[in-house]
């Protein structure tokens, strides 16, 4: 049930912490301030994950707990609205560096 | 003495099995492992028992049903008649017989239905008449109804077979509580402060417990619906009057949630065959009492309010004969029915029986010595083992190395493959493993005989059990079936081995309790596997000492098998858990059997299901995959009120249970429960079901210990009595703060939950073994209600005067009803005897100075001095007060799914012990006596 999505969440985290090293290699002190705390967040939610020997995050006997269910619904419309604005500001940043240099 | 014993034994095992084993190394050479000397085959496939539809009627039914039969039965030899309506599923099932006596399930039988009159012509059409019982009529009285002074058994079906009987008592008691709240319900719009309301002050009521077995409410509904209802021993809710909004519910402070049994034995149970089974268009719904007709072609589903067609096919009643009536079909006149499904209702194929057994054989298996009673129970059992021609049965075992039996017919003896590559397991002939049971049966006796004697002298202590599983699932997976493994110890070789955890010196830590979760997702994920491929795994856990429960449950838990649990099981030096074995074994091999089985849980749109507790795989929000399904599961859902239903005056909760029986037919049984919908706090106070309300908070709380921790889920039990009770105690405004108010329908809630305090899942600071906590919130997950109650709060009565008096007949036998007593050492006189009903197991208590009669007539010894400190049997003595304790006993036994052992416990005795840890009112030196508690309670709640 949950096999083709959790090979996913462990690439999202790389990717998203990949960035933050990007930022931090350009000293983009900000921007990764503003990524911090979803790098903690994704930290402690991968600590924290149920007892699973294959990586991922979701156990199929309990996804489909109304809380659960609901909390990792929200989770994921609140982080597609993050990455979305992010991605703007850093379209907003690239096209700022570009006109003023 | 042991040892020569053993030696002996040794001995005669290499005289029948002098033959050497091949093991057998990847490769396709197969050759015949052993040869049993002289073995005679003996004849004994009797004859299979018969399976008909007419012969184990109910006499009170027998007027309805053999109309439907004889209708049926002519009218489609005459012509091509599309519906039948099967009388009675078969009485098979041993234990259905036994309680046939004394069940009445959604009994129609005073009311006299549709069937005497089969006149085809005299009844034209009349709408306003018809609709009218079908119609949200209920919140105006009928007239004769409003001085409710009806007999106090008149409305309350009995929560569980048997309690029917307890009519005279109800009687001679008529002013007890839990009756009148049952009853407070039918009062609740004429008298101003219902029953059930009564304000009652908890520290000053001394004796709260009933003396009659609690019963379940009922819901405050007209009488053709109530009459209608489903059974409370299957279907039941928390709060028997929805609230209207989840504000109102939040304000309540009390859980919500459904309690099921959905596949409970039942004596009558209306089975319909019909080329089209009448559902809702738009949410699917099984057409059922509830529904509303709105004029002779349409119906309207009480789910969704979708207006449906009537078919053709319905509008003929099979059981009169009448055309036109489709509101007199049993699917409409029965909540709880079963339908012959047609081959839309399967993905393939109905899948035959197929039972694979995987036994441990190590050297701490075979010092147990449970082999010989498996192997015994076995041979007793095989031919009544639910299935049909195509049934299938297979064997392995296991220790370092994996054991195969090929058992194909035609062969001379069986032979033995052995695997002892466990780190990549293959199956040395995948066909011929499972094997006919009828074909093959003279082999398979011939194995079941020599098993036992084939690894006496065994030096493997090895368990490789993770490999072992891995072969059952590549063995089950082409069909699917139940899978019981036998385990004594800890998997201690390949794939899922585990270590030990637990730590003796924190056994009886009151901080924390840790391991509940389970040590690797290796079983869970071989459970979600064999879940996938319908096979289910049963636990037999048999060991003395830590074994991991908690991760081997896993197995189970998720491939919606069972779990049995025997502590230090020893076949000579414990002999009552030898005895239980082979009890619970022979339920275990001949009750009936689902396989394939979903369940799919709808209710009225508004209602959502929120958690679902027991042992299966939830597939998505509603449905449950359940790999097996059998007679003893329970299951608990979780509800929450999404919309509010201010524009409905009832909602409905349907289980459909669609599963494939042993004999290859595919079925669905279909509950439903139908509850009126209140608006006010009282109202919702009124109609609490506190036995249900328990058992759903149990379900929560295991969770919750497993989750977060121990002590967080013994806090949330506390504050749901705190909070339940101040809210209770806020809405009546004229509360005078000292005192502990709690309506009637809410009086043992404390109590109950004390007792879950002090119950082996929860408790702390007393001795408890991991194992068995864990064990013991598997047995909270998956136990039906009834069974659940007495682990949690078990009976006690006095039997050393038992008398004939309120006593109830059962198959022709005078079983005594005495009454229930407090669990207090206040009550335990020295000079009486009292039987304790733990669920599971049966504590008789005697007195220091109990009657020398009573001693010697019922234990068979001349006094007290002289019982035996482990008694665990009476004797079957000719006399009186031994026949009527015995058939007390016996008739407590009846119907459970684990047969419980009895102990003969001696005031003085060191095993008094155990006794007095139920006594869940008295103070014990980590826990609160039931005053304590509720002046704690009081504390919390003034605070």
């Amino acid at each position: 049930q949950c096999n083709p999505l959790n090979p996913l969440v462990l690439s999202e985290y790389l990717i998203h912490a990949f960035f933050c090293v990007m930022f931090l290699c350009a000293a983009e002190w900000l921007t990764l301030g503003l990524n911090m705390p979803l790098l903690a967040y994704h930290i402690w939610r991968y600590m924290s994950r149920p007892v699973m020997s294959g990586p991922g995050l979701y156990d199929p006997t309990t996804i489909m707990n109304a809380d659960i269910l609901a909390y990792c619904q929200k989770e994921g419309w609140c982080k597609l609205a993050f990455y979305l604005l992010a991605f703007f500001y850093y379209l907003y940043g690239m096209i700022y560096v570009l006109v003023s240099s | 003495m042991r040892y020569t014993f053993i030696s002996v034994e040794m001995i005669t095992a290499q005289q029948e099995c002098t033959v050497p084993k091949e093991v057998y190394h990847k490769g396709p050479k197969v050759k015949e492992g052993m040869q049993y000397g002289d073995y005679v085959n003996n004849q004994a496939s009797s004859a299979p028992t018969p399976l008909s539809s007419t012969s184990d009627d109910e006499e009170e039914e027998e007027e309805d049903e053999e109309a439907g039969v004889d209708s049926s039965s002519t009218t489609s030899s005459a012509s091509p008649m599309p519906n039948s309506y099967d009388a009675l599923e078969g009485g098979s099932y041993p234990d259905m017989l036994s309680s046939s006596a004394s069940s009445p399930a959604p009994d129609p039988a005073p009311e006299p239905d549709p069937a005497p009159a089969p006149a085809p012509a005299s009844s034209a059409p009349q709408p306003s008449k018809m609709t009218k019982p079908f119609g949200y009529g209920y919140p105006t009285l009928q007239p004769g109804y409003q001085n409710a002074t009806a007999p106090p058994n008149s409305g309350v079906p009995p929560s569980s077979p048997g309690y029917s009987g307890f009519q005279p008592y109800a009687q001679q008691y008529p002013g007890m509580n839990q009756l009148s709240s049952g009853l407070g319900g039918l009062s609740l719009q004429s008298s101003p402060q219902p029953e059930s309301l009564r304000p009652i002050n908890l520290t000053q009521e001394r004796n709260i417990l009933p003396v009659t077995p609690v019963w379940a409410p009922v819901p405050n509904l007209n009488l053709d619906l109530k009459k209608l209802n489903c059974s409370p021993d299957s279907f039941r809710c928390t709060l028997t009057n929805i609230p209207q909004t989840q504000a109102l519910l939040n304000k309540a402070k009390l859980p919500l949630g459904l309690l099921l049994h959905p596949f409970r034995d039942l004596t009558q149970l209306p089975v319909i065959t019909s080329n089209t089974i009448v559902r809702c268009r738009s949410c699917r719904t099984y057409i059922n009492p509830f529904v509303s007709f709105i004029d002779q072609r349409r119906w309207k589903c009480n789910l969704c309010y979708r207006v449906n067609d009537v078919p053709e096919e319905f509008m003929y009643n099979p059981l009169t004969r009448s055309y036109g009536e489709p509101h007199k079909r049993p699917e409409v006149q029965n909540s709880t029915v079963e339908f012959i499904a047609s081959s839309d209702y399967m993905l393939r194929p109905p899948q035959p029986a197929v039972y694979l057994f995987v036994l441990d054989v190590s050297h701490n298996a075979v010092e147990a010595g449970y082999l010989t009673i498996l192997c015994q129970s076995l041979l007793e059992n095989l031919d009544k083992l639910p299935g049909d021609s195509r049934t299938r049965i297979g064997f392995m075992t296991f220790d370092s190395t994996i054991h195969f039996y090929n058992l194909q017919e035609g062969l001379s003896q069986p032979q033995m493959l052995i695997v002892s590559d466990i780190d990549d397991v293959f199956l040395p002939t995948p066909d011929s493993l499972l094997v006919n049971l009828y074909e093959s049966k003279e082999l398979i006796k011939d194995l079941l005989n020599a098993l036992p004697n084939m690894f006496t002298n065994t030096r493997e202590t090895h368990s490789a059990l993770g490999p072992a599983l891995q072969a059952a699932f590549k063995l089950m997976s082409p069909t699917g079936g139940r899978v019981s493994v036998f385990q004594t110890q800890l998997p201690s070789l390949g794939a899922g081995l585990l270590q030990s955890r637990e730590d003796p010196n924190q056994r009886s830590s009151t901080k924390v309790v840790q391991h509940l979760g389970p040590a690797t997702d290796f079983y869970k994920k071989l459970a979600l596997d064999c879940s996938g491929q319908q096979t289910a795994v049963d636990l037999f856990l048999l060991s003395s000492q830590y074994s991991d429960l908690a991760s081997l449950a896993c197995m189970s838990k998720y491939s919606a098998g069972c779990i049995y649990y025997y502590p230090s099981f020893h076949y000579t030096h414990n002999p009552s858990q030898a005895e239980k074995l082979q009890k619970d074994l022979k339920r275990y091999l001949t009750r009936k059997i689902g396989f394939e089985a979903v369940m799919r849980i709808r209710c009225t749109k508004g209602l959502s299901m929120h958690t679902f507790h027991g042992n299966f795989f939830v597939r998505s929000t509603d449905l449950l995959s359940l790999a097996n399904i059998n007679p003893d599961a329970g299951f608990a859902v979780q509800l929450s009120i999404e919309e509010n239903l201010t524009d409905t005056s009832l909602v409905c909760f349907q289980t459909a249970l669609l599963y494939t029986s042993s004999k290859g037919e595919r079925r669905i049984r279909v509950h439903t429960l139908c509850l009126p919908v209140v608006s006010s706090l009282a109202d919702v106070y009124a109609g609490v079901d506190v036995q249900a309300a328990i058992c759903l908070l149990a379900n929560m709380a295991v969770d919750r210990s497993v989750s977060s921790s121990l002590s967080d889920a013994r806090d949330a039990l506390v504050n749901a009595v705190v909070d339940s009770l101040s809210a209770y105690g806020s809405m009546v405004s004229n509360l005078q703060h000292s005192a502990l108010i709690a309506p009637s329908s809410l009086k043992l809630f404390p109590l109950y939950v004390l007792a879950l305090l002090k119950q082996k899942a929860f408790r702390t600071g007393t001795s408890t073994r991991l194992d068995d906590r864990v064990y013991a919130m598997c047995q909270i997950k998956c136990q039906p209600l009834v069974h659940l109650m007495k682990m949690i709060h078990p009976n006690l009565y006095r039997i050393d005067r038992l008398t004939d008096e309120g006593a109830i007949h059962v198959n022709d036998k005078v079983v005594p009803q005495p009454p229930l007593q407090k669990l207090s050492a206040e009550k335990l006189t020295r000079e009486g005897a009292f039987l304790m009903d733990c669920g599971s197991v049966f504590y008789i208590w005697i007195g220091k100075s109990c009657d020398n009669h009573f001693i010697e007539d019922v234990l068979g010894y001349p006094n007290f001095a002289s019982i035996p400190q482990k008694m665990t049997h009476l004797p079957e003595l000719d006399t009186l007060s031994s026949e009527r304790a015995r058939s007390f006993i016996t008739w407590l036994r009846d119907n459970r799914p684990l047969s419980p052992i009895l102990h003969v416990v001696k005031d003085e005795s060191p095993a008094k012990t155990e006794f007095f840890q139920h006594l869940i009112e008295d103070r014990t030196e980590a826990a609160f006596s039931y005053y304590e508690f509720l002046l704690h309670i009081q504390h919390q709640i003034c605070k």
